[in-house]
């Protein structure tokens, strides 16, 4: 790790003038401390977001949705028997989320902002496209975690399993900096890395993400999480979606269907989720939906399992939303 | 207050003790643990965060401390395996582990009781399933996981 300075702050405006210094922030660590083990992250300073106050913790005034500071960490939205009746989906995601130390070190922004798992681009000595080197070597390499859909010169999947949860109910996030706030919708933070954008997140530099809100009426649906691992614990996923929808007498309305895992940003496709729209989200349906999703699809020599897999875990996944 | 690159001192509470340690700010609470305070109990295995091995508490919940900056816990308390038998009296986990044969090497076993004294504080009657839970942030290359999770839900019932 290069050496660097530290500061952490108690005041939001100091961290922003570090910022638009040239700081790099830092909250639980779990992904920047290892991109600086393995050389991929060289920062001067670093500002430790944990002293600031009011950036942590939840709270949902009714008929005006739920919002998320973005240093909470992810162990306290996990464990909220409160925060599970008014949004249950986010234990779900949470759940099987890395481990117990990192959800307790993990923030939620860390987890929005957390790079692609991607090995060619986690090796230090390997100068990938991503890292501004002329090729992808997963294309012609050991893909088998890698994109099957939705992806340009970089085959790297989506990693969060927060994010799918959280678009599934049409998160926004706000973005502070030094110049001021501005809010987008989550979806709009993830970027398919593409031409002269060799990055992962439309994030500014000096920005800082400081919350999630979730829509009052978004909170009416039943959501489920779905993960597919290798192994039951502790993997990212080979493939994950979120499903959610507002049930009337039977009836799906304001379907949603977000996967991760598959593309290198979390994988929606609004006509597949138009689709589903007034269906009683029964198998055919179920399947025309997944159709959609994929078209399209193409898999690399050794990621083709994950259209199969895709496939089934939509089915479940909108089956037990009516179950 | 901007401190670093070079050496600084960071104040922190180690087993109960207040210590001030002096290192540069890119120095691991691990290696800070380790190498500055001699306290070996805690394991450096991967030291990037994927096998547990130098799990402590930090404010009382379980982090690994490879991927922790000492600077960063300035003010907090840690507590490791050298700090959880008292007055010469193993630690209840710790007398589960003896009993229930939970380990082979011994090298992940530090990791594995903080993880599981850190659930008992949140949960006195732990099953089966909520310390598989608890320990599945701590691989054991031998493969004791059984005996393991025996000894976790009787230092439950033993406490």
């Amino acid at each position: 790790m290069n050496a660097f300075s530290y500061a952490r702050p108690r005041a939001l405006a100091e961290a922003l003038r570090m910022l638009r210094n040239g700081a790099v922030a830092l909250a639980g660590g779990t992904d920047l401390v290892g991109l600086m083990k393995d050389g991929l992250a060289r920062p001067q300073s670093l500002v430790d977001l944990t002293g600031i106050e009011g950036l942590r913790g939840w709270s949902h005034a009714k008929g005006r949705g739920l919002r998320i500071g973005a240093l909470t960490p992810l162990v306290e939205l996990e464990t909220s028997d409160a925060l599970a009746k008014t949004m249950p989906i986010v234990r779900e995601s949470l759940r099987d989320a890395a481990t117990v130390q990192l959800r307790t070190m993990g923030t939620v922004g860390g987890n929005l902002l957390q790079r692609n798992r991607c090995w060619y681009f986690r090796d230090e000595g390997t100068v990938c496209w991503l890292k501004g080197g002329s090729r992808c070597f997963a294309i012609d390499g050991e893909n088998r975690y890698h994109a099957i859909i939705g992806a340009n010169e970089c085959v790297i999947v989506s990693p969060s399993d927060l994010v799918p949860a959280l678009l599934a109910y049409d998160a926004e996030i706000a973005l502070t900096s030094s110049r001021g706030t501005r809010r987008m919708k989550l979806a709009d933070l993830f970027i398919a890395p593409h031409g002269k954008e060799r990055r992962e997140h439309s994030l500014r530099p000096g920005e800082l993400i400081t919350e999630v809100r979730v829509p009052e009426a978004a909170l009416a649906r039943r959501g489920t999480y779905l993960k597919a691992m290798d192994r039951k614990a502790w993997s990212f996923a080979l493939v994950s979606v979120a499903a959610a929808a507002r049930i009337e007498r039977g009836v799906a309305r304001d379907v949603r269907v977000i996967m991760g895992g598959l593309a290198p940003v979390p994988w929606r496709v609004i006509a597949a989720e138009k689709a589903l729209e007034g269906t009683t989200l029964d198998d055919a349906s179920c399947a025309d939906a997944a159709d959609r999703l994929l078209a399209g699809a193409t898999p690399l020599r050794d990621n083709g399992y994950k259209v199969t897999l895709a496939r089934e875990l939509v089915r479940r996944a909108l089956r037990s939303l009516v179950a | 207050m901007l401190r670093g690159p070079g050496a600084t001192d960071v104040a922190l509470t180690v087993n109960g003790e207040s210590v001030t340690v002096h290192g540069a700010p890119r120095r691991t609470l691990l290696d800070t643990l380790r190498e500055t305070l001699a306290l070996t109990g805690t394991k450096k295995v991967c030291d990037e965060g994927t096998c547990g091995a130098c799990t402590v508490l930090v404010d009382g919940r379980p982090v690994y401390s490879c991927m922790t900056l000492a600077v960063a816990c300035e003010g907090k308390s840690i507590e490791t395996i050298e700090g959880i038998a008292k007055d010469g009296e193993l630690h209840p986990v710790q007398r589960a582990f003896i009993d229930a044969d939970a380990f082979q090497c011994g090298f992940c076993t530090p990791g594995q009781i903080m993880s599981i004294v850190a659930l008992l504080r949140e949960n006195a009657g732990p099953t089966e399933d909520d310390v598989r839970r608890a320990v599945a942030g701590n691989l054991c290359r031998c493969g004791a996981y059984p005996n393991i999770v025996k000894a976790g839900v009787s230092a439950g019932k033993r406490r």
